[in-house]
């Protein structure tokens, strides 16, 4: 029998999904789903948005409007059903190489233009749709099928790049944490602007074979012992939080929406008013 | 009619696709298309609607996209670099069937070539620029007010047949200013696209009903719960793998618009009831065409036009016709030769199709024309000799 979350959120006749046994991606998606069933958003009002590879197949599974888009474009898509009506709830679901790679441009200036979207990283550090490239969040030294002498590139820290090109509210979560990845995913609904949640998946197939990770279970453990609460890290010294997975917010600030701002450009120009004066 | 406004070929298209219906415009600025993008952040606020400027120009057509999703009429407009990044997301709109308007002014090309100068160079990226088998409309203007005109109908075209719809402007006309005589808002017909009669779920969103040609989807926000995806889909919207399904998507997808090209296609004739020489050409080398068939007439040459509106279809049938009842086409246009091609296949030999072009960034002017024609004149008056 399917869960109440299940039955309400998904698509039961499209399930079982297509990732591979072990896969972070479900779990991360169940936790979108929770967050959403927690808020008690309106259904008719939440329109998902993908782009391509592993994560974005989560779209289809998930019973809101969806739209499965092309590769690194989900938030181009967003951000047009956003400002085509403010009103509506856009959650991105995308992946490491969908959002860092190929859609980084649009990344860095959603965060600093600030249009209201969630956006929900399924980060498993490498490409897997295609069978095990290395992405631009696979560690330095680490090995995939185009690295297969050691990636030379570091590491991009999602959340951290989303913060630094002005994202008002960035955070991180993974697949083991399951509440607090929750919860932030509710936090950055609630949040009036561009929010990212950095969510380390897990990818046994590719990444972890070619990494020698172990099980989907070690992997997960690792996510266990490895992740620290943004809490309990302020009190940490930075050696204590060599090798650690800080999972918590990064940043949040409130700053002005895109599209309230715009609105109050319409209203000034309905009232005769030029320039936005008041 | 209002009264004679002074208008550059840019500003008339903006002017009517707010006419249209236009509530959102993204895009990116890239020169000489740029002031439909200043335009539209001037009037679009203005109308209750949305301009955006986005990061380049994959963003702006894909935001334009997500905004049609979403219930909206919207455009971008870029000229020759940003055409060709915009073409994946136009395949996308194809496949999906979310209406849209792509301007491209066109410029000088290859790569950055010859920024600004006219070109018409992007002819068959217009056809085929996106990968894969997919539907095209494209209509092209000659005047300010034919631009204000045909943008309309780039609109009601992508409506109807829930496909991207290319608007393929030249500098000449983007760039030109002339007074223009606005019809009424209330004389202009605006077609909408067709949505279901309710939001409640539906198991087939994809299915088309008898006797229509596209699926009638609903804005996204309106509680259908249905999905949209770049995959071949069945008739539930979902990605399938079934080659009878493939084909029988694909297939309709080209069929909306071959089966409808009486409706889609458009040309204008000059002259062409005794013409001898026939001028095939459009955009703004009609108006040295123009020129050079009146010029050629009073020389005695019984010469004549056949201007393209609709680019894609092409209008193979009426250039067969044609072909049949004249004795040459000279086929006239910024490039070496793209619809030329196409004018050739469809004359099926019945004729000679000779050809005039330029690719250097320069215009080709009414006497190279005239001389054209009076060279392939008098060069058939000696064969009969």
């Amino acid at each position: 029998m399917p869960s109440v979350l299940i039955k309400n959120n998904m698509r039961e006749e499209h399930l079982p999904h297509i990732w591979c046994p072990g896969c972070g991606n479900g779990v991360l998606m169940r936790d979108v789903a929770s967050a959403i069933d927690n808020l008690g958003l309106d259904h008719r009002k939440v329109v998902i948005v993908s782009g391509i590879g592993c994560s974005s197949r989560a779209a289809g599974y998930m019973d809101f409007d969806t739209i499965h888009t092309t590769h690194g474009r989900a938030i181009p898509y967003a951000t047009g059903i956003k400002l085509a009506d403010p009103e509506l709830e856009v959650i991105v679901l995308t992946g490491d190489g969908d959002v860092s790679a190929i859609g980084g441009n649009h990344l860095i200036h959603a965060a600093r233009r600030n249009v209201g979207m969630t956006v929900v990283v399924f980060n498993n550090n490498i490409y897997g749709m295609t069978g095990g490239q290395y992405s631009p969040t696979t560690p330095r030294g680490e090995y995939g099928t185009t690295a297969v002498y050691g990636n030379i590139d570091r590491a991009f820290d999602i959340a951290a790049l989303a913060f630094g090109a002005g994202a008002s509210y960035a955070a991180r979560g993974d697949t083991y944490h399951v509440e607090a990845t929750t919860y932030l995913i509710q936090k950055g609904i609630l949040h009036k602007g561009f929010s990212i949640i950095d969510c380390a998946s897990i990818c046994p197939t590719y990444y972890g074979r070619k990494n020698k990770k172990g099980s989907a279970v070690d992997m997960l453990m690792r996510q266990k012992t490895h992740g620290v609460m943004a809490e309990h890290a302020e009190k940490m010294t930075p050696e204590q939080l060599q090798d650690k997975q800080v999972i918590g917010v990064l940043a949040h600030t409130n700053y002005p929406e895109f599209t309230a701002e715009y609105q109050k450009i319409k209203d000034g120009l309905r009232g005769g008013k030029k320039d936005g004066q008041k | 009619m209002g009264k004679a406004v002074l208008m550059q070929g840019n500003e008339a298209c903006v002017e009517g696709a707010l006419a249209a219906g236009m509530r959102l415009f993204a895009g990116y600025p890239i020169t000489p298309s740029t002031e439909i993008a200043e335009n539209c952040a001037v009037r679009l606020p203005l109308a209750g609607g949305t301009f955006i400027q986005m990061e380049d120009e994959i963003a702006g057509i894909a935001a334009v996209i997500g905004a049609s999703a979403a219930g909206i009429k919207a455009m971008t407009a870029t000229s020759g670099p940003g055409f060709s990044l915009k073409q994946e997301n136009i395949g996308y709109a194809c496949l999906t069937e979310i209406p849209c308007v792509v301007v491209d002014v066109q410029r000088s090309g290859p790569s950055t070539g010859l920024p600004t100068s006219p070109s018409q160079g992007d002819v068959m990226q217009a056809r085929w620029g996106t990968h894969g088998d997919h539907p095209a409309i494209a209509v092209s203007p000659s005047s300010v007010k034919e631009t204000y005109e045909l943008i309309i109908r780039c609109f009601n075209l992508s409506e109807k047949y829930r496909t991207p719809v290319i608007f393929l402007m030249d500098e000449m006309i983007a760039h030109l200013r002339e007074a223009v005589e606005l019809p009424d808002m209330d004389s202009l017909e605006i077609e909408d696209r067709l949505t279901p009669l309710t939001a409640e779920k539906n198991p087939f969103p994809y299915l088309v009903k008898e006797g229509e040609w596209v699926p009638r989807l609903m804005p996204l926000g309106m509680g259908q719960h249905y999905h949209i995806t770049g995959l071949i889909h069945d008739d539930t919207g979902f990605p399938t793998n079934s080659h009878e399904e493939a084909d029988k998507l694909c297939r309709r997808l080209l069929d909306k618009i071959q089966k409808n090209k009486e409706d889609i296609i458009t040309y204008d004739g000059y002259l062409l009831e005794d013409a001898e020489e026939v001028v095939v050409c459009y955009g703004g080398t009609a108006r040295a065409a123009l020129s050079a068939v009146d010029e050629a007439r009073m020389e005695g040459i019984k010469a004549g036009m056949f201007r393209l509106i609709t680019i894609w279809p092409f209008p193979e049938e009426q250039i067969f016709r044609l072909a049949d009842k004249t004795g040459r086409i000279l086929v006239a246009e910024h490039n070496d030769g793209q619809i030329l091609l196409e004018v050739r296949r469809s004359a099926q030999g019945k004729v000679p199709v000779d050809f005039i072009g330029k690719i250097n960034g320069d215009v080709i002017t009414p006497e190279e024309l005239l001389t054209k024609i009076e060279e392939e004149h008098y060069a058939k008056c000696a064969d009969k000799k």
